[in-house]
């Protein structure tokens, strides 16, 4: 097994609010391995992007972290200096956003923005950055790239607007892409064109990609390996045709149950389980999972699940999976 | 809607270091208005031409004027001129404000078309080119500069009653209440009043600075408060005519203003974030 | 759009002469006569009734208000009896020293005021940004004539630096900018305050935004992100906004005028107002509260233009 390029170690983290904490990420471990693409699913508000965001250091100024580290080649981020952190972004760790429409800023020219986006470049004149921007931009199949650099965002297309986007994460080569939610806001044959054009730069590029999702369509398409997630924890990780064809957890068993994308290949989201999200204020001390789990036993109430290692590269957090 | 208890709005108070030096500043100030016979060493209009432009000291603290007055004395009164001016100004305002403005939400549609359209007119008038026509025809004094204060401050305060009695009418306890056959005064009186008047309290406390100052604006061109009646509007220009003889004067008479308005404007904010942090913004001017 | 300008318009037109007929109502419900006012109580009564017959007071009150409307409306706004001139000529004459002042003054108020927003912004939650905002409330709360006083004080009677009254002579421009930096000094102090909280408080709501976060996740620099992405877009509305600024900031440019005897609008109406003369401060307050609704009308179509469901579609 080759060593992780970027791991989250035991990360907890919360968010200040009045009156209170919200526990968003409980005790997360999670590695991504150079080159691989890693799935990372789950219903809304079960902490994946502010996984992401904590990945690339950007969690707001009310966030919190209790535990754990976030190690890049081995080193914990989170003890580097703000500035230190601040260069590696963009630079080791770049992130696509959902929204392709806000995603740049209104004012400026893609061109103006894709070569301040290489600010942490050294060594590399203006012209060099915007010949490698617009080399970027060709490079992600928008025709016509010189002339593309002086337009403003709201000239182009929410297609164009996401390859672009693409085309900055990738300006500086980084090691690892995330993306979070990349296809959401697009309709479904810009969804395949963009999934489409980020399995081929992977192959060219070799960086590692995350993608944040509640599409499980997306991740069957795209990803090696899944971890999904229920309530600031990682239930579930596996490889994603093992994940697929034999769910454990019984979350992950409900999720693909009834999946549509089971039934009708890949429009699925993410569809409604029966009972409600746990409030993150008060974390159960028992499964998250269990209220609503038709396998749930009494202890599945009271003792905090166990993470139960499946295989070489699988694990689930549950009582009642055997290994 | 929670109503904070006196004592934690206090202790709110002066947990911020600005508002506790804006409420001290008002105290201060409320103090020389309110005690002025009593503090005040001198007579704030007896002449004593002899000791005239005499600069501070011991017998005078803060010197003579032109005409030989005790400056601390004028300015001590000015206080009393300046908040009892600017208090029966915002207040009048704010009880207009809040009838004109209850009426405009409650009242019947074609009213609330006019008055709003009224509100508009009064509030896209330039205040102060306003005062000088008001003044024009009534003849400067105190009546007119409450007039004109009242008159320019209403729009804003029966705006925000407005709107606050319009979020309310739709309230589920008042919606009951009607349903329950309570007459339209009723309703008014008993559960609108009580909800309505904090915000306006906040906003006529942030007025009362911009009112010393047009009171002062005012008085300084002699349009004000009339000689020899001491503001300290007038007192600023009687130390401006004679800046080079005696500037002390105007470096004294410039002080009361500078910290009332900063006072009542440090003492407003805070009151605002302590009692009412949606109305942030709704600043001076 | 294009309705609610038509609307907008509408409602300035409207106000506008809501304003003219309430002047009208103010001087007829008023007790005495505008002619024995002015004139005083010796005056003979056969001057009172040359001023009478002179101003137009003679004629039936409807008549008054017909000619005055209509006159108004082809830009006759009286004829000053005490000048022996058409007040719109004496207004024309003062206005562009005041437009002058006024710009001025927001000018450099504008400048420092976008700097000390975005640097509260930058040291948000610092004691840094906590001393400016006390600062800013500072600011916006001292009395511009004061100010104005202090500065004359200061600069002018013992630095000896610049001029304390006139706007100068005419013809030389040096003379003219050293005897406009005081009082667009004290005219503009209030507004740097008001305007670094305006931009401080529109730029953290930018700095929200989705295209922040993304400047962020390239890892540019806190100062670059604020500076060149916050704060071109959130410097969008307070442009607008200084619309708005310009008219009220003429209108107290009154007191700062006379501090400084400077000739413009202020002085002409404070002058006016002390003699009762009528006609003058009538023209004048029309004058510039038609100026007034027109820039805020301005301003309010141009912020409609630039409201966030269109901005997307603001070019630089």
């Amino acid at each position: 097994m080759t060593e992780a390029i970027l791991s989250v170690e035991n990360l907890s983290l919360r968010y200040r609010v009045p009156g209170g904490a919200v526990h968003v990420l409980r005790d997360v471990r999670l590695a991504i391995r150079p080159g691989e693409v890693l799935g990372i699913a789950g219903e809304s508000g079960c902490g994946k992007s502010t996984l992401a965001a904590a990945m690339i250091d950007l969690t707001g100024a009310n966030a919190e972290r209790t535990s754990g580290a976030i190690r890049l080649r081995g080193e914990d981020i989170l003890h580097l200096s703000a500035d230190d952190r601040r260069r590696l972004r963009g630079a080791e760790v770049a992130m696509v956003f959902q929204d392709p429409m806000t995603a740049f800023s209104p004012v400026l020219t893609i061109g103006a923005q894709l070569v301040d986006f290489q600010f942490n470049r050294t060594g590399a004149s203006r012209r060099d950055k915007w010949q490698a921007a617009c080399g970027m931009l060709a490079r992600v199949g928008i025709s016509d790239p010189d002339h593309a650099m002086r337009r403003f965002p709201h000239e182009f297309s929410g297609g164009m607007r996401q390859r672009a986007a693409i085309a900055a994460a990738l300006l500086m080569r980084p090691a690892v892409l995330i993306a979070d939610e990349p296809t959401t806001a697009l309709d479904v044959t810009m969804e395949a064109q963009i999934i489409h054009l980020l399995r081929e730069l992977q192959a060219d590029y070799g960086c590692a990609i995350v993608i944040v999702t509640h599409h499980l369509g997306v991740i069957a398409e795209l990803c090696d390996r899944v971890a999904v997630m229920y309530a600031g924890q990682v239930v579930e990780e596996a490889p994603v045709d093992d994940l697929y064809h034999d769910p454990r957890h019984p979350y992950t068993q409900a999720l693909l149950a009834c999946d549509p994308a089971r039934i009708e290949e890949r429009s699925g989201r993410l569809p409604a389980i029966g009972g409600r999200l746990p409030d993150l204020r008060t974390p159960p001390p028992g499964c998250a999972f269990a209220p609503r789990c038709s396998k749930a036993t009494a202890r599945c109430l009271t003792d905090a699940p166990p993470r139960v290692v499946l295989g070489p590269d699988r694990s689930a957090l549950c009582h009642e999976v055997a290994p | 809607m929670p109503s904070a208890g006196r004592k934690t709005v206090l202790r709110a108070l002066l947990r911020d270091p600005m508002a506790a030096l804006g409420l001290g500043l008002v105290t201060l100030f409320v103090a020389m208005a309110l005690f002025a016979p009593w503090i005040a060493p001198a007579d704030p209009i007896r002449l004593n031409v002899v000791e005239k432009f005499q600069p501070p000291s011991l017998a005078h603290l803060a010197g003579t004027d032109q005409l030989g007055r005790d400056l601390l004395s004028r300015i001590i009164y000015g206080a009393r001129t300046a908040l009892s001016i600017a208090i029966t100004a915002v207040g009048l305002a704010g009880l207009a404000g809040l009838v004109l403005g209850m009426i405009a939400g409650f009242g019947p549609r074609w009213l609330d078309g006019l008055l709003v359209l009224l509100f508009d007119s009064l509030s896209s008038l330039p205040m102060i080119m306003f005062a000088l026509a008001v003044i024009t025809v009534m003849g400067p004094g105190t009546g007119t500069l409450i007039l004109v204060v009242v008159l320019v401050s209403i729009p804003a305060y029966a705006r925000l009653i407005r709107a606050q009695t319009l979020a309310l009418a739709g309230a589920d306890f008042i919606v009951a209440e009607r349903a329950m056959g309570a007459s339209g005064a009723r309703i008014l009186l008993r559960h609108m009043l009580p909800n309505v008047v904090g915000p306006l309290v906040i906003l006529l406390s942030m007025d009362i600075p911009v009112v010393i100052m047009l009171e002062a604006g005012l008085s300084y061109l002699n349009l004000g408060v009339r000689p020899p009646t001491p503001s300290w509007g007038n007192i600023l220009y009687d130390g401006y005519t004679s800046l080079r003889a005696a500037p002390y004067m105007v470096m004294i008479a410039g002080l009361p203003l500078v910290l009332s308005t900063l006072g009542f404007t440090f003492l407003g904010e805070g009151l605002r974030d302590a009692l009412d942090p949606r109305l942030q913004g709704r600043g001076a001017r | 759009m294009l309705r609610y300008a038509i609307k907008r318009i509408a409602l300035a037109v409207v106000i506008l002469v809501t304003v003219m007929l309430a002047m009208y109502a103010m001087v007829f419900l008023v007790p005495g006569d505008p002619a024995s006012l002015a004139l005083g109580p010796r005056a003979t009564p056969e001057l009172k009734a040359l001023l009478r017959e002179r101003m137009g007071l003679d004629e039936p009150i409807l008549w008054q208000v017909w000619h005055f409307f209509r006159s108004a409306l082809t830009g006759d706004l009286g004829y000053d009896v005490w000048s022996k001139r058409p007040v719109l000529d004496q207004i024309l004459e003062f206005f562009p020293n005041t437009l002058i002042l006024g710009v001025a003054a927001l000018g450099w108020a504008l400048a420092l005021g976008i700097a000390l927003g975005a640097a509260a912004v930058v040291w948000r939650d610092t004691w840094a940004d906590r001393l400016l905002g006390v600062v800013s409330v500072g600011l916006i709360s001292v009395p511009a004539f004061v100010v104005a006083i202090y500065a004359i004080l200061i600069f002018a009677v013992w630095l000896r630096w610049l001029p304390a009254i006139g706007a100068g002579t005419p013809g030389d421009p040096a003379s003219q900018i050293r005897a406009l930096i005081l009082p667009a000094f004290a005219l503009g102090v209030g507004w740097v305050g008001y305007l670094a909280r305006l931009v401080r408080a529109s730029l953290l709501e930018v700095m929200g935004e989705n295209h922040i976060r993304t400047a962020r996740a390239f890892g540019l620099p806190e100062t670059r992100v604020v500076l060149r992405y916050g704060l071109r877009v959130a410097i969008i509305p307070t442009i607008a906004l200084l619309a708005v600024g310009l008219g009220s900031i003429l209108s107290s440019a009154v007191f700062v005028e006379t501090v400084f005897g400077r000739p413009g609008i202020g002085t002409l109406i404070t002058g006016a107002v002390q003699k009762r003369n009528y006609p003058v401060v009538m023209g004048t307050v029309l004058f510039m509260t038609a100026f007034y609704l027109f820039i805020v009308t301005a301003a309010d179509l141009l912020i409609a233009r630039l409201d966030p469901r269109v901005r997307d579609a603001f070019r630089r």
